[in-house]
């Protein structure tokens, strides 16, 4: 016989290997995207996370367009938009824009507020120190607020790119916000407190 | 398309005629004829841009595809067994090879340059003069005009709605625009750099106006961007462009391109009707269904029936019945009895199920018509629902 | 299928012979009896997909909605390419190796018969879920074969089926690549030097290495997607920090290399099949290889091709333009290796040189107008059309499909023994021809002239297309039952095969007996 078990065992072992290991990869994907993202600001990346405060501007008489732009997902009853539509700034200084959030809701409610950048590459010069953005906001039936957030652009944003558009979209993620279907309890909305 | 052709004819001879016949007579311009062959050149820059390449690319992919076809073909004709071929031993000659790798690797090259540079240029979004936000639903659009207080939802126009339903009343080739018309388009005045930002509020959607020269998707929680300056006042029809669920196919695209001055009317006329800031959900829809008075049950029932029929009947059924895990509605004292609940249900939807909201698919008075139809139909018998009452549930 | 298989096989053999009765097939570990099992389940698939490719057509036929719901249209399209791509080409490519790779390079068996044995069970299972959806509230999947996020988390009962069924076809898929590649690499028969290895077994080495490397990928993807939808994981969710966008480049990662998986094989059997009727040997066999290889390499870093219209940066856009049209250097060289094979041979045409032929010029075609997809900026407005479609069935049908029928004609004589009837095959090969351009050719026109893909209706300026296309996509379908019927008659009888049965043909299994007894290469041939 010209080939023995142990030969197919070796390589059949490493053939899993690899299997198991592009499994691995598959999942290794989800970091290593959003960090090419981060870096390269790749599909409108915009942190989540609190940026450290902005370095001293460089006294530059430049001005950049910074554009708020709202959207409710799934039209869910919210009423959500950005107090001033737009802003002229000066890069490495730091502003507050404030959005309004009326919760439309038969019951409290809870958002995630999701941010994005156009154009894609400008994500990661405007730097957000505080946003509403970075937690889930909970809102009482018929509550309205004034959300901040603080930010600043980054004086290496490209001199070509003259407005950044920050957009946010809410999602509702309240628990238990439709109703059971077969449920003998007429109370539509559970975790709404009502 | 005289590639295509031409690799047609090379293939199967006799099949490439009547489309070459049909290339003769097709003009380029008015690609919204039948028989279009190709892509159209557009109203901007960036496509015409695109067509050139467009046009480029397709030539040399025909040239090549003429030398292929032309050499299979020779020996084919030349070497054949019955023709006292015989075969030659050589199967190797580096110089050769070396050639044609070398060769489509420098027209590539070629390609590649004009490539890049349009690239570049429908990449540019830094200047432009205004800004209108698209909103993709299942299954319309939402226009935004941004500075301007104007915004409303463009979806398919009723006599194409109407068309398009199993057993029309009204035949798809009696319908002018079938399925590439709107109830509002998007109206943007010519020369002027318009600045897209697009997004989504459901599922990816994607936005395409051939004429403008380029698609973009639509992401929900995400902001895309693109641009166009329209060079020529007119109307240009375009669909969505990503498979975004059962009414992918009937949520059309109309821009109709004003003369600046024209646009400036159209925009007075409209903040005129709407009156209010029109950037949240509810105020909306107040846009889209001004009247709100009450519906004769009738009518209700008639624009229920069309409604469920189109929507509800493949899980529900015909009888109203159910099927497997989906409920009867038939006979169902909760649907007659429990009018919130009922309405929550059809509006919100049911998560965890396969019932979805489709609050965000149809106007209030959809709803009304569907909800007073689900419980006046097979024997059900209760009050009929009125836009005002689904209105008060969104 | 076990009984449409049985009567498949011919028991003229005395020594070695398989065990009778239905179970020989369930338990058999024999390459050949597998191979006919693959190809016997892949021909099943091909119909099933192919019936519901004619729901779509005929629901195309005219404006209007004449026979299906759009829902239904949508699963009808779903399934289509699911089935056509993981029941049909897929094993068909898989079974084909069973039967020939051993034969090619002189060993008795696969490395791995039982697990050759399971591997294939795992199809029918996979696809009985997966045809179960069909039948399931809500219907089966039909969010495009892509199962895009977050439409795909709209589907309602038949979720997690279809998540199961990709998990078990993948897995089948794996373990059927690690016994090829176990195979290949260490059952050579003495002298059988990697390169003098036929070039069918090259095209599935490298095609069992993407399988293996891509294949997990698309696990991990479809994984995620299982918990955002029950396990509150949020990989494609926005509201959870999550990226929709994310799934698509996973998706492709393991999508790209998944379209070379479908046609690698085709290359290595028309490398095989022109040489044989030009009477000439291959030209340029190690170009052959190499360009094979450096196309699986390009596979994994052009995916972004299938994204142009997501908002990449333009680095990116860029980058994957450029990869893409890479592509197309090796496959010319392939393209011109087989003319020049041609080129001074001494040809006839038999059905299998037809479909060989054929599939040179269709392929070709298929990758021109995948040239001008490569181009970022055009495929702006190509980007889900009907050109796209016209382009990938051009290198489907007419590539992976055409190849696989135009290996059934040219190794069916050795596994039957039986000539088959070259007239029914003629005509079976001009119908098929001629009609698939009548259904795939027009589609370039709608789709540059705007139609969107995967939509059940459409504007009236593209009704005399679609009608066209309707016409040349029912008689393709009816064309393929003289495929069945010419297989069936060969398998009952027929004029008998010589050994070599074609007087060009070249390799080890053409030193067998027609059929090829049961077991083979028991003693391993000395290659010189």
């Amino acid at each position: 016989m010209r080939q023995t078990g142990p030969s197919h065992a070796r390589l059949v072992s490493k053939m899993l290997l690899l299997v198991v290991g592009m499994f691995a990869f598959g999942f290794a994907m989800v970091p290593i995207y959003e960090k090419f993202c981060e870096v390269t600001g790749f599909n409108g990346f915009v942190s989540t996370q609190a940026a450290e405060g902005p370095v001293i501007g460089e006294g530059s008489d430049r001005k950049v367009t910074v554009e708020f732009v709202s959207t409710v997902n799934e039209r869910h009853p919210w009423n959500f938009r950005a107090v001033e539509s737009r802003m002229e700034v000066s890069p490495g200084e730091l502003y507050t824009a404030y959005f309004t959030v009326e919760n439309a809701r038969e019951g409290a409610g809870v958002t995630q507020i999701v941010p994005s950048v156009a154009p894609g590459n400008a994500g990661r010069y405007l730097k957000k120190t505080e946003c509403f953005c970075f937690t889930e906001q909970r809102f009482e039936p018929g509550e309205t607020r004034e959300l901040p957030v603080t930010f600043f652009i980054d004086p290496a944003l490209p001199e070509r790119t003259g407005t950044v558009t920050l957009s946010y979209t809410l999602f509702d993620i309240s628990a238990g916000d439709e109703p059971e279907f077969d449920t003998e309890d007429a109370g539509l909305h559970a975790g709404a407190g009502q | 398309m005289k590639r295509k052709l031409l690799g047609a004819l090379a293939a199967i001879g006799a099949l490439g005629l009547p489309l070459v016949a049909a290339a003769a007579t097709a003009p380029e311009s008015d690609w919204r004829r039948p028989w279009g062959l190709n892509l159209p050149r557009g109203v901007t820059e960036l496509s015409q841009d695109v067509y050139t390449l467009h046009m480029l690319v397709f030539w040399i992919v025909c040239i090549i595809g003429v030398l292929v076809f032309g050499g299979i073909f020779y020996s084919v004709w030349k070497f054949r067994k019955s023709q006292g071929a015989v075969p030659a031993k050589w199967h190797h000659s580096t110089t050769v090879e070396v050639v044609w790798t070398v060769i489509p690797f420098l027209i590539l090259l070629f390609i590649a340059v004009p490539a890049t540079q349009t690239m570049i240029k429908i990449d540019d979004t830094s200047d432009y003069d205004m800004t209108v936000k698209v909103t993709g639903y299942q299954w319309m659009w939402e226009y935004e005009y941004l500075d301007e207080d104007v915004a409303f939802f463009s979806r398919l126009d009723r006599d194409s709605d109407r068309a398009r339903q199993r057993n029309p009343d009204v035949r798809p080739q009696d319908v002018e625009h079938y399925l590439i018309d709107v109830d509002n388009p998007l109206v943007v005045p010519v020369n002027t750099r318009i600045r897209f930002l697009i997004t989504a509020n459901d599922v990816i959607h994607a936005w395409w106006v051939p004429e403008l020269g380029w698609k973009k998707d639509a992401i929900p929680g995400f902001i895309n961007e693109a641009w166009a300056e329209i060079q020529e006042p007119g109307t240009y029809r375009g669909q969505c462009a990503e498979l975004c669920g059962r009414d992918h196919g009937f949520m059309p695209i109309v821009v109709v391109a004003l003369a600046q001055e024209d646009y400036e009317q159209w925009l007075q006329e409209q903040r005129e009707e709407n009156g209010v800031v029109a950037t949240d959900d509810a105020e909306e829809a107040d846009v889209e269904t001004a009247v709100l008075e009450e519906v004769d049950p009738d009518e209700l029932m008639q624009v229920g029936r069309q409604v469920y029929d189109n929507q509800c009947i493949a899980c529900h059924q015909a009888e109203g019945q159910g099927m497997a895990t989906f409920p009867g509605l038939a006979g169902s004292d909760r649907v007659m009895d429990d009018d919130d609940w009922v309405i929550d249900v059809v509006v919100n939807g049911v998560s965890g199920t396969a019932m979805t909201a489709f609050g965000p698919r149809l106007d209030d008075r959809e709803l009304a018509g569907v909800l007073t139809y689900i419980r006046n139909a097979w024997g059900n018998e209760a009050e009929p629902i009125q836009p005002a009452d689904v209105r008060d549930a969104r | 299928m076990s009984a449409t298989s049985h009567d498949t096989h011919h028991d003229d053999h005395h020594d070695h012979g398989p065990p009778p009765g239905i179970t020989r097939w369930l338990f058999t570990t024999n390459h050949k009896d597998l191979g006919v099992l693959y190809m016997v389940f892949a021909l099943i698939m091909f119909f099933v997909g192919g019936a519901m490719a004619m729901v779509i057509r005929a629901e195309l036929f005219q404006p209007g909605l004449n026979l299906v719901d759009p829902h239904f249209f949508n699963q009808m399209t779903t399934m289509h390419a699911l089935v056509m791509i993981f029941g049909a080409v897929m094993p068909a490519f898989t079974g084909l190796a069973n039967w020939l790779v051993p034969i090619q390079i002189g060993a008795p068996d696969m490395a791995l018969p039982r697990v050759n044995n399971w591997a294939f069970w795992l199809l029918p299972a996979g696809f009985v879920l997966l045809l179960l959806t069909l039948f399931l509230p809500g219907g089966a999947p039909a969010g495009g074969w892509t199962m895009y996020p977050p439409l795909i988390l709209q589907l309602g009962d038949a979720f997690p089926f279809l998540i199961f069924a990709v998990h078990i076809l993948g897995i089948s898929s794996i373990m059927g690549s690690i016994n090829i590649v176990a195979t290949i690499l260490n059952l050579r028969a003495p002298g059988m030097t990697l390169m003098k290895m036929p070039l069918f077994v090259w095209a599935w080495l490298i095609t069992a290495f993407l399988i293996v490397a891509v294949m997990p990928v698309l696990a991990g993807a479809v994984t995620m997607l299982l918990t955002d939808q029950y396990f509150g994981t949020s990989f494609f969710n926005a509201a959870g920090g999550g990226d929709p966008v994310l799934f698509q480049h996973i998706f492709w990662f393991f999508g790209h290399p998944e379209v070379y998986i479908l046609i690698l094989p085709a290359f290595g059997i028309v490398s095989a099949i022109i040489p044989t009727f030009a009477r000439k040997p291959l030209f340029g066999y190690s170009s052959m290889v190499y360009a094979t290889a450096s196309i699986a390499f390009l596979s994994f870093i052009v995916w972004g091709h299938h994204m142009f219209s997501v908002g990449m940066p333009l680095s990116g856009q860029l980058f994957f333009m450029y990869a893409t049209m890479l592509v197309a250097v090796p496959t010319g060289v392939k393209i011109f290796n087989w003319m020049a094979t041609m080129w001074q041979g001494s040809m006839t045409f038999e059905t299998p040189m037809l479909f060989a032929i054929a599939f040179v010029i269709l392929f070709t075609i298929g990758g021109l107008s995948g040239v001008m997809l490569a181009l970022a900026p055009v495929d702006l407005q190509y980007h889900d059309t009907y050109f796209v479609v016209a382009h990938f069935h051009y290198v489907l049908v007419t590539g992976a499909i055409f190849s696989i029928m135009a290996a059934v004609y040219y190794w069916l004589p050795k596994w039957t023994g039986n000539m088959y009837d070259e007239r029914l095959g003629q005509w079976h090969f001009w119908l098929s021809t001629i009609s698939v351009n009548v259904l795939f050719f027009p589609q370039h026109f709608l789709g540059l002239a705007g139609m969107p893909r995967r939509i059940p209706d459409y504007a009236l300026q593209f009704t005399d297309f679609n009608m066209i296309s309707s016409i040349g996509g029912f008689v393709f379908g009816l064309s393929q039952l003289i495929f069945v019927w010419v297989i069936i008659k060969c398998v009952r009888g027929g004029e008998k095969a010589s050994d070599q049965v074609w007087e060009g043909a070249k390799g080890l299994e053409w030193t067998l007996p027609s059929p090829a007894p049961y077991h083979t290469f028991e003693q391993p041939p000395v290659v010189k």
